[in-house]
């Protein structure tokens, strides 16, 4: 087993971090850093506990045992939200959107982050918040032609193709500020020109500086996007390096075989 | 069109006690005005944040008592030989306290059940409207009990020494029932149309989502509790004021059911929706009442629902939009208020 040490740089560190359902073990004894402005691909057959991981980092899971860090805060105790709030940003395996409501607003929703309006400032409608509405709105505008779904602003997110609304998912995650994103199968369900059009998006992503912490099954992708490969199994780190280590490691291989037929 | 349409509205709405003698017809009016109100605060919660409060009344009520008290004065004796007096307030003052008692229960009650939301929440608010009903009914030394609280005074407006106005009879009532309307309209308006709005919209959507983008679901769940419960406490606060007697019926199951009635019906989730829905079930009964027996009433106004339930299951505005943009033959939306259903 292969494993670097997390660098003075991390951002992220998971420590010793453990998820129990009842009697099964989706995660054991889990620890990896994320260092600042990595690509870190998180990869392992299906159950393998990758979104329990994502689940962990972004406090939707509490782990039973073990801790997660970002920047030195420690997220264990925090929603949600407030796990939002220091800047990680997830998105979902199962595509989430709001469907009733049009790209242009699910972007705006996004955005959330960008305002700060009060309930008084609100209903008085005082200046600053128009202003603030504004200029929501021009950052919409900007993060929709980022990802190119601009033409489609005015649909109802619930009505997009598979491929855009995955999209949206990105563009509404990016909205929300994210310094770490962590992306779960993002390409799941795209066909291969989809599939290379997210990658150039991802490239473009990560020259704003942005830590992505990625969930992938698509092997091309990871292997060609990724600084750093950790690979788990039954819920354990089975191997960790660049990809051309893990494309080599026994292990991963061991535990890909006849995973890999099901999902060609 | 669409922005004429509601300075038609008010322009009309302004206009009626000019041509409308009929005493008892205006009556309807108020009160179904009135009603409106709170079915645009029940909107709030239930169109906008996916919350049902089925004790809504109990704000409506606990607006009207505490305006009603606040300027009627009260004398109490509570445990241990205290007494608390208070001396009448301008009804003015005591329809700025309703409002504030009522947000405070609103504050208290989503504080208390959003943790676990939905179905809890529904529990919470029927209970907590039989509570204050039980109290409203039990505590006479301070609300008369099934006696009713009598003489309640009319609303007394200008500034003291220069000009006053003491709003007797139905056609000032009226206006202060359009007034505040408009104000509460406004303010939930420019309320869901806003960040605030779409964070209500985002977490009645789709809540992980919403949670995931850093959207406090607390927050702005109890945030809209809040607002609605005021505003439904100042429809209460313009009852008392107007009928000026009441008693412990108005915690009645049936207004709230009402309330829910109008919105669902009128569209929930649309700014126009409560007010049609306010206006058709508000007027409806009375229309009704030569032909049918109060019985025979109910079950009209309950096929009348089903039917609408049945085929416009998402209410007569929403259903009306689509209906206007196939007609226009527009597909999509605008960017601009798309969500909301357009400017009204
Ligand atoms: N909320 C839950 N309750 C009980 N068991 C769960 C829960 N979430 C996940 N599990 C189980 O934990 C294990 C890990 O699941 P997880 O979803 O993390 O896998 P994954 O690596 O994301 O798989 P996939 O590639 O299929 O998405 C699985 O056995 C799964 O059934
Ligand atoms: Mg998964």
């Amino acid at each position: 087993m292969t494993r670097h040490d997390g660098s003075s740089r991390a951002v992220l560190s998971i420590e010793q971090v453990s998820v129990h359902f009842g009697g099964l073990v989706a995660i054991s004894d889990m620890t990896f850093a994320l260092n600042q402005g990595e690509l870190l691909s998180l990869i392992g057959p299906n159950g393998a506990g990758k979104t329990t991981a994502l689940n962990v980092v972004t406090g939707f899971l509490r782990p039973t045992k073990g801790e997660v860090r970002y920047r030195g805060a420690a997220l264990n105790r925090l929603k949600p939200h407030e796990v939002a709030n220091l800047g990680l940003v997830r998105t979902f395996q199962k595509t989430s959107v709001f469907g009733m409501n049009t790209v242009f607003d699910n972007v705006l929703i996004g955005l959330h982050r960008h305002g700060s309006s009060s309930l008084w400032e609100t209903v008085l409608a005082l200046p600053h918040v128009r202003r603030e509405e504004k200029r929501l709105r021009e950052r919409a505008w900007e993060i929709l032609d980022f990802v190119g779904i601009d033409k489609h602003a005015a649909q109802l997110g619930g009505a997009l193709p598979y491929g855009e609304q995955r999209l949206l998912e990105v563009a509404v995650a990016l909205a929300a500020q994210p310094t770490l994103l962590l992306l779960d199968e993002p390409v799941s369900g795209m066909n291969a020109s989809e599939t290379a059009s997210f990658m150039k998006l991802l490239g473009k992503i990560r020259q704003r500086g942005l830590t992505v912490l990625l969930v992938e099954h698509n092997m091309h992708m990871v292997m060609s996007m990724s600084d750093r490969i950790v690979a788990l199994n039954y819920g354990k780190i089975i191997a960790e390096g660049p990809p051309a280590a893990i494309q080599q490691d026994p292990e991963v291989i061991r535990a890909y075989l006849g995973q890999e037929v099901k999902r060609a | 069109m669409r922005r004429t349409l509601p300075y038609l509205w008010v322009g009309f709405l302004l206009s009626v006690p000019l041509w409308l003698h009929d005493q008892y017809f205006l009556h309807i009016l108020i009160t179904t005005g009135i009603f409106t109100i709170t079915a645009m605060s029940l909107n709030l919660l239930l169109g906008f944040t996916g919350q049902l409060s089925l004790g809504h009344v109990a704000f409506f009520g606990v607006g009207a008592y505490t305006s009603a008290l606040a300027s009627l004065g009260f004398d109490v004796h509570i445990f241990g030989g205290f007494r608390i007096v208070h001396q009448p307030w301008p009804a003015v003052t005591g329809f700025a306290v309703g409002i504030l008692v009522a947000g405070l229960c609103g504050y208290a009650i989503g504080k208390l059940s959003f943790k676990v939301r939905e179905a809890y929440f529904v529990i919470v608010t029927i209970s907590f409207a039989e509570v204050v009903r039980l109290v409203a009914l039990n505590w006479v030394e301070l609300t008369q009990g099934p006696l009713a609280l009598n003489n309640i005074p009319p609303f007394t407006i200008g500034f003291p020494g220069l000009w006053e106005q003491t709003l007797w009879g139905k056609v000032p009532n009226y206006y202060a029932v359009l007034a505040v309307g408009a104000v509460a309209h406004i303010l939930i308006r420019r309320l869901v149309l806003s960040r605030i709005g779409r964070a209500m919209v985002a977490l009645k959507e789709n809540e992980p989502l919403a949670t995931s983008l850093g959207i406090d679901v607390t927050r702005f769940l109890v945030l809209a509790a809040v607002v609605s419960a005021g505003i439904a406490g100042a429809a209460g606060g313009l009852y008392a004021h107007y009928i000026r007697i009441i008693d412990p019926d108005i915690f009645l199951f049936i207004y709230t059911v009402t309330m829910v009635i109008m919105v669902v019906t009128g569209g929930k989730g649309t700014l126009a929706g409560p007010l049609v829905g306010g206006i058709i079930f508000g007027i409806l009964p009375v229309m009704l009442r030569p032909m049918a027996t109060p019985e025979a009433q109910w079950i009209i106004y309950g096929v009348f629902m089903i039917l609408i339930v049945f085929f416009l299951p998402r209410g007569i505005v929403p259903a009306v939009q689509d209906w206007w943009q196939s007609k226009m033959g527009v597909t999509q939306a605008p960017v601009d208020g798309a969500r909301t259903g357009g400017r009204l």
